[in-house]
């Protein structure tokens, strides 16, 4: 990673810097095969195109200047990737399609060109995905970048939040042909660990995946749909959520319904923003830096 | 309430708990318990809070409208789904007072993180 970049950002942005450290990285990194190099990715999630509501009267334009922000980095990422809530949920079929191709000519201002995007509820509950796949391709995948596997998995297709037996079969499948030591990155949606199950914030089969993975001793997930920044652990696996792009919401389980936070005109886009993902140490660390949707 | 208090309705309501649908053969269970009819329709329960007294047993029979809605009940660690055109049945027998919330947990729409509910326990 090109530090003079990170460090470029963080001053603009003034993000946190979270480091999610993979278990020990520096001496998991000495069974590393070689081939790994340092790069950067920039998560961006929630971005829910098409809302309207007083929860961001700026909703026509949000993601346009998150859009701006992303071009402005000096380096830009090796990839960007969208976990979910690609738009905001309608009845209608056609409209459902309209809002995803009207986001998907929007994201196609951004300077990078690999962009792995992945469905939300919001955009393939109430089809299983079927206009979602038209315009996206699949809704579950991997990928490998410079020696870090990343798995995409699909726990909101299916509206009762689930997996499913034939996505878990596949999990299996793929991670039983990796290293135990490997690193490896999953991008999810939902959490997929239960985090607050009376909000339906969780997974209903997540913990199957967990178990999939917990052999596998560099994992690390990121996801969306909380609308905020979260971190978690489950035993040696990091989770973090990611901010949206278009409302926030209250910290989890902290009232008793999950309303969006009030638009504060005073600090427009207050806890909103993307983040980037910086791995180094051969794959085996990731930095977390938090931005904000414009520059101050 | 009390995280102690919680504590102690969810115990005494998972004791009592039992079969999450009972279907017709709930008749013919002694003790008749209080039957109470609850909707479920995009994005609400009608009532959405339900009053109950603490070692009461009720049947709440669901009726959903719309839409395979889900009845989460995570602090007792069941769940249910509520099929259109079907009553569905569920025992409870709370103890002591508390608040025993539940939440669809099948996204239904616009709208769908709205639909809470919850039973209201009292001495």
């Amino acid at each position: 990673m090109q530090r003079r970049d990170f460090l470029a950002l963080t001053a603009f942005g003034g993000g946190a810097v979270f480091a999610s450290s993979l278990a020990g990285c520096a001496s998991q990194a000495q069974g590393m095969p070689n081939g790994y190099k340092d790069f950067y990715f920039v998560q961006l999630s929630d971005t829910h195109w098409g809302f309207q509501g007083p929860a961001n009267p700026d909703a026509a334009v949000t993601l346009r200047k998150a859009v701006a922000t992303a071009n402005a980095l000096a380096t830009q990422p090796d990839f960007i990737v969208f976990t979910g809530d690609l738009t905001h949920t309608t009845d209608d079929p056609v409209e459902r399609r309209r809002r995803l191709a009207e986001f998907k000519s929007i994201v196609a201002d951004l300077k990078v060109k690999t962009v792995r995007f992945m469905p939300g509820e919001h955009d393939a509950s109430l089809d299983r995905g079927a206009a979602y796949k038209e315009l996206f391709g699949e809704t579950f995948y991997t990928f490998d970048h410079k020696g870090v596997h990343f798995i995409a998995i699909d726990n909101v297709s299916d509206p009762g939040a689930k997996l499913g037996d034939e996505q878990l079969a596949w999990l299996r499948a793929d991670l039983a042909a990796r290293d135990k030591n490997a690193p490896i990155v999953v991008l999810a949606h939902r959490p997929l660990f239960d985090l607050a199950p009376k909000w339906d914030w969780a997974t209903r089969d997540g913990a199957q995946a967990i178990e999939l993975l917990m052999p596998h001793s560099n994992v690390t997930v990121f996801y969306g749909h909380i609308h905020q920044e979260h971190h978690h652990m489950t035993g040696h696996i990091a989770h973090h959520s990611a901010k949206s792009l278009i409302f926030p919401l209250p910290a989890p389980g902290s009232q008793e319904k999950r309303t969006p936070l009030p638009w504060d005109a005073s600090a427009p886009y207050k806890g909103l923003g993307f983040r980037e993902v910086e791995a180094e140490d051969a794959g085996t660390t990731l930095k977390v830096t938090e931005f904000p949707v414009v520059r101050a | 309430m009390s995280g102690v208090d919680r504590r102690h309705v969810l115990q005494g309501a998972l004791a009592a708990v039992g079969a999450a649908v009972l279907g017709a053969a709930f008749a013919q269970v002694e003790g008749k318990p209080r039957v109470i009819e609850l909707t479920a329709r995009r994005f609400a329960y009608e009532p959405n809070e339900i009053a109950l007294k603490a070692a009461e047993r009720v049947v709440i029979a669901i009726r959903s409208l719309d839409f395979i809605h889900g009845m989460n009940l995570p602090d007792l660690g069941m769940r249910l789904d509520l099929v259109p055109g079907r009553v569905t049945r569920l025992e409870l027998h709370p103890k002591a007072p508390g608040v025993i919330d539940f939440v669809c947990d099948n996204f239904c729409g616009d709208g769908h993180e709205e639909m809470h509910g919850r039973f209201v326990v009292s001495a």
